[in-house]
């Protein structure tokens, strides 16, 4: 069942000045219940317009876009269109609303009016599933990076969504606040069956999902699973986007004369493949 | 960072003690309490008497007494300062002492000790409220004492909110200032050197860019509040729920037994 679908999606910021340029146009998508999407693209690509148009923080200049069958034009369906996608943005510092760990993942089960206590088991649950519950009356702003984005996890999750959409939330963090994240994220798809939408222009990143959307221009340029979409390195050059680097030394070693087959995305294929 | 570190007015330190436990309504109105006594006194007598009294109160509490003064230090200034401007610029009584053209009278001599008292007396009160509880406690108690004043229109919940950002951001902000400060100073800023009016206008490079930052965090705290379904104080719950106890009633009770007795005999 789909739970985003997105029919001849199009926006344009009303700033003025703009003229006639879209953000984003003619999407058409729909991603099924417990995909774990990546979204890709270069800067102005509609990558975050697109993340804010799923839990109705924008809404389309035309078309349309629906969240579990709710549509985000009608602005009586928003606050139950965020609960249902909730949302992590880049910069841990300002997304984070509390002083302590718990008060903050307790934040948006309180807004949503859950009784106190329903709130304490929710706050555990989801500290348990992000690994943070060490930390539960620790200050926030004394966390690492990764430490923050994980808190910001759990304070979504808290709202039981069934969607979870990142905008960048690895952009600013260290490799190991990186692949903590990471690490998160696709347990909570793997595990809890969470569908998960991923911006990121890191493209080792992109690997780590059942499915990558390139957008360019503020279209859906390629779509697919991500060891077909790396494949087409001239689609990706074009829109000035790298491969994953063990890609690109395949290519090359394919130009090489190298017997190779061409979806070889990681190390460990690489090395497997070379040594047999 | 060290000219932030030696105000401790404000602060909180954790702990277990009896007033750490208290519920933050039935300290605020302690306070408040506290504040009108401080007021209706009108002997030095009285001020022994709560001064007895607010010495024990740190004794319960707990707080290692040499950092409760230490940090009441920037308030002894002013202290001071008040009382030199009552000793020579009061008039009235008998002469005590003739400097010259000025003159140390009895009446400022009388008036300047109590002025210093007072402001004495309300850090201390003020001091141990903030000390022994958190600040989410006490926005939490504060929007719940103001809660009438929203039939007049006084956003309780908001003041509330705005409260716990901006503790929230404190250190926050703090940490970028001193980002902002290294990287102005590995530009060549000279922010020590110079008079006050030079040094001020050295402040310039540091505070525009915090104020950018600060605005910019602002809008992506706002996006990402709303996103977590944030709409205002209505149908809100919170998840501690502030529970008085037969405790809290009695720290009322005596803050107001302390007024009423200390008004009525006339201390």
């Amino acid at each position: 069942m789909a739970i985003i679908s997105a029919r001849g999606l199009g926006y344009r910021y009303p700033a003025e000045g703009c003229g006639e340029v879209w953000a984003l146009k003619d999407v058409n998508l729909s991603i099924n219940k417990g995909e774990f999407v990546a979204v890709l693209g270069p800067n102005g690509s509609g990558k975050s317009t697109f993340a804010k148009q799923i839990n109705a923080l924008l809404t389309p200049t035309e078309g349309e876009m629906l969240l579990d069958g709710l549509s985000t034009a009608d602005a009586t369906n928003h606050w139950r269109i965020r609960q249902r996608a909730g949302m992590v943005f880049q910069n841990p510092d300002n997304q984070i609303v509390a002083t302590t760990v718990e008060e903050d993942v307790a934040f948006g089960p309180e807004n949503l009016g859950v009784p106190a206590a329903e709130i304490r088991r929710r706050v555990a649950e989801s500290l348990a599933l992000v690994g943070m519950s060490a930390y539960r009356l620790h200050a926030s702003h004394l966390l690492s990076g990764g430490q923050k984005q994980r808190v910001a996890i759990a304070g979504v999750i808290a709202m039981r969504p069934v969607c979870l959409v990142l905008d960048e939330p690895t952009a600013l963090l260290d490799p190991r606040g990186r692949r903590e994240v990471m690490d998160t994220i696709s347990r909570l798809n793997r595990e809890e069956g969470i569908t998960v939408i991923h911006i990121t222009h890191f493209m080792e990143e992109a690997l780590a999902a059942s499915r990558v959307l390139v957008l360019g221009r503020g279209r859906v340029v390629l779509d697919g699973k991500p060891r077909q979409v790396f494949q087409q390195h001239d689609e990706l050059r074009a829109l000035g986007l790298d491969v994953p680097a063990i890609a690109e030394l395949v290519l090359e070693l394919r130009a090489a004369g190298q017997e190779l087959p061409p979806d070889v995305m990681t190390v460990d294929e690489l090395v497997a493949k070379l040594c047999s | 960072m060290n000219m932030f570190k030696s105000i401790t007015i404000g602060q909180f330190l954790p702990g277990e003690s009896l007033l750490h436990r208290l519920d933050p309504r039935a300290k605020f109105i302690a306070l408040i309490l506290f504040i009108g006594t401080v007021f209706i006194l009108r002997t030095l007598f009285g001020y022994l008497l709560l001064g007895i009294v607010l010495l024990g109160l740190l004794q319960i509490s707990q707080l290692p007494l040499r950092y409760f003064f230490r940090g009441l230090r920037p308030v002894f200034y002013i202290t001071l300062f008040t009382l030199i401007v009552h000793f020579f610029m009061t008039k009235g009584g008998i002469i005590l002492v003739r400097l010259g053209p000025l003159t140390v009278e009895s009446d400022g001599v009388y008036l300047g000790i109590f002025m210093a008292l007072r402001i004495i007396f309300l850090v201390v009160c003020t001091s141990i409220l903030t000390l022994t509880t958190s600040p989410i406690a006490l926005a939490d108690g504060l929007e719940y004492l103001m809660r009438p004043l929203a039939k007049i229109g006084v956003p309780s919940h908001e003041i509330a909110m705005m409260m716990t950002i901006a503790l929230r951001f404190i250190p926050t902000l703090m940490e970028e200032s001193e980002k902002i400060m290294k990287a102005q100073l590995a530009r060549g800023a000279d922010l020590e050197s110079g008079n006050v009016f030079r040094r001020a206008k050295s402040l310039v490079p540091l505070l525009v860019p915090l104020f950018v930052s600060a605005f910019r965090r602002a809008d992506d705290l706002a996006v990402a509040m709303e996103a977590r379904c944030y709409r205002g104080g209505e149908g809100r719950t919170r998840m501690r729920e502030l529970q008085a106890t037969p405790l809290d009633y009695f720290a009322v009770f005596f803050s107001a037994l302390l007024l009423i007795a200390m008004a009525w005999s006339q201390v």
